[in-house]
């Protein structure tokens, strides 16, 4: 059984946008499921529906089995969702905004709050019980969003960009302790704009672009796909012009600093075998961008291309 | 959810709101009790006591259960339609419409709410007014239900507009061009048998009338509405409203994209 099973899903807005255009998708329970596209996509349309915060205009979805139409309650019970936008009662305390959510869920006032220790305290959050949410720091407002939406301990668990705005350190907190929730059993789909992060965090990537999957499939699968990858060399000592490197697309970015596209095909010994030849030495060697975000950018930046083309080129 | 499940919600729902109004007493319980104080002092103590006595009662004491039923109005409705819609503007409504809670409960904590404030400033403005005057109570029980039914109908009026409510303008029209004048000419300040025949129908199409006169008799024991219709009309109006209030959550009409 999936965590989710999304079927033929549209959703055409009032003012006649259409956000879904017949979307097919399956989470595996127990999946860590990257959701992924460019600013209006479809992602935060698709999760609405999930959610139930926004109707569906045809399709069907299912959680755990359960459909969207006809168990309603079903589905929002084995669902835990942190949305894209701040949206915490800011004048309450902490502990209370925690605690009510589960109350909400029906959970038993007495075990509420013996999960909220355990939430906050999981998200580094019990010290500021007693504050208000309006004197939380931006990563602290998102870790607290994140602890209500475990407060019911759901199956799974949405996280619309949650580490958005948050500092790299918090950011990597907030990782590990994804990973931990996703190893303890709980189905986890995440959208975010930092593709590094799905590629750390996620086995299982889907991309929609013009409210369609694009790409659906396993992350290692996806990214053994690419063709080519971008190095960033830094030379030992300073050049005025790039010698020639048979085989490989190179450009000089600095005096000390080459840019070198090495296929998928070639070793990586062909291109030092060339450098030595031509009497560069290296120091140090870097990729120049996420293998991920190379194939993101493909994909959704060539705007003269249908979404079918885009994929057939970026993945050949 | 189990039915005991919805009652651990409606209580935390119930306990929010609670909070709230307590939270925030000088917003919400203190302002009312200055304002009817004035009321009493400037109606009832100074151009009251050229007035003389209406329907048997010094004025005062027959402006006082109108003067206490128009706090539990505005403050019942305000304090839903300001909970609703600031939490829907700022999206923490969110937080119970993801969750499995029915549309009822949703409905019933609110009005808990509701009912909370219009009780705790009701009872604030009824010590202001026994500074002023004698409070007798007649019927208790009458008093005491159309007090609840009163606070659990305006809840619910202010619910339905947070519900449709777009802008904050949308939460301040309501209460400025329908309930004020309603309650003004609903006789708060007079009896109806002061006004010609045609005013006198046209004044019984409005509801707050049946409410206040059925509160004034359950004080003082006088009013100018049969008690049977101003009760037949409190509860057909707190189903109507309830049943209105259950759609449009379920229907998720200004609420769900």
């Amino acid at each position: 059984m999936h965590a989710l099973s999304v079927r033929q899903l549209v959703k055409v807005y009032a003012n006649g946008v259409q956000a879904l255009a017949g979307i097919d998708l399956d989470v595996p329970r127990g999946d860590f499921c990257a959701l992924l596209g460019p600013n209006g996509a479809g992602k935060t349309s698709l999760i609405g529906i999930v959610t139930s915060l926004v109707r569906k205009t045809s399709g069907e979805v299912s959680v755990f089995g359960h459909d969207l139409d006809r168990e309603l309650n079903a589905v929002k019970s084995a669902i835990g969702v942190v949305p894209q936008e701040i949206n915490l009662n800011l004048w309450d305390k902490v502990s209370n905004i925690v605690v009510n959510q589960a109350g909400f869920y029906g959970v038993p006032p007495a075990r509420a709050r013996r999960r909220a220790e355990i939430c906050l305290r999981q998200l580094q959050l019990w010290d500021k019980r007693h504050d208000s949410a309006r004197t939380l720091s931006g990563g602290m407002k998102r870790r607290l969003m994140i602890a209500r939406a475990l407060m019911h301990e759901p199956e799974l668990l949405i996280l619309d960009e949650p580490t958005a705005g948050v500092d790299i350190e918090i950011r990597r907190s907030m990782w590990e302790f994804l990973r931990e929730t996703n190893a303890a059993g709980t189905t986890i789909i995440l959208t975010t704009h930092y593709l590094e992060e799905a590629e750390n965090l996620c086995r299982h990537v889907a991309i929609i672009d013009h409210g369609r999957v694009v790409v659906d499939d396993r992350m290692a699968t996806v990214l053994a796909r690419l063709q080519q990858q971008d190095f960033l060399l830094t030379l030992r000592e300073a050049i005025t012009f790039l010698p020639a490197l048979p085989g490989f697309d190179a450009r000089q970015v600095s005096d000390h600093e080459i840019e070198v596209a090495v296929p998928r095909s070639r070793p990586l010994n062909e291109l030092f075998a060339e450098l030595s030849a031509a009497g560069l030495e290296v120091v140090s060697l870097r990729n120049k961008a996420n293998r991920l975000e190379e194939l993101f950018m493909k994909l959704t930046e060539r705007k003269d291309r249908t979404p079918a083309g885009r994929i057939e080129e970026a993945l050949q | 959810m189990s039915l005991s499940q919805q009652a651990i919600a409606l209580a935390t729902l119930s306990r929010k709101e609670y909070d709230r109004v307590v939270r925030i007493w000088l917003q919400t319980v203190l302002p009312p009790a200055i304002n009817m104080g004035l009321y009493f002092l400037i109606f009832g103590n100074l151009i009251g006591s050229r007035i003389g006595q209406m329907g048997g009662f010094d004025y005062r004491q027959y402006i006082a259960p109108g003067l206490i039923m128009m706090a539990v109005i505005t403050n019942s409705y305000g304090n839903v339609v300001s909970s609703f819609f600031s939490a829907k503007i700022h999206r923490h409504l969110e937080e119970m419409l993801v969750a499995p809670m029915s549309a009822a409960t949703i409905v019933l904590g609110h009005m808990a709410g509701g009912i909370v404030r219009g009780v705790l400033v009701g009872l604030m403005v009824a010590v202001v007014a026994r500074l002023f005057t004698p409070l007798p109570l007649v019927h208790p029980l009458t008093t005491a239900s159309v007090f609840l039914l009163c606070a659990a109908i305006f809840s619910l009026a202010g619910l339905i507009n947070g519900i449709l409510a777009k802008h904050f303008d949308d939460i301040s029209i309501i209460p400025s061009f329908v309930l004020q004048p309603l309650t003004y000419l609903g006789g708060v300040f007079y009896s109806i048998a002061l006004l010609p025949d045609l005013a006198q129908q046209l004044s019984k199409l409005n509801p707050i009338l049946y409410i206040v006169n059925a509160f004034r008799y359950g004080m003082l024991g006088v009013s100018d509405i049969d008690i049977g219709a101003a009760f037949a009309m409190m509860l057909v109006s707190l189903a109507v409203l309830f049943a209105v209030c259950v759609m449009l959550l379920e229907r998720g009409t200004r609420i769900r994209e």
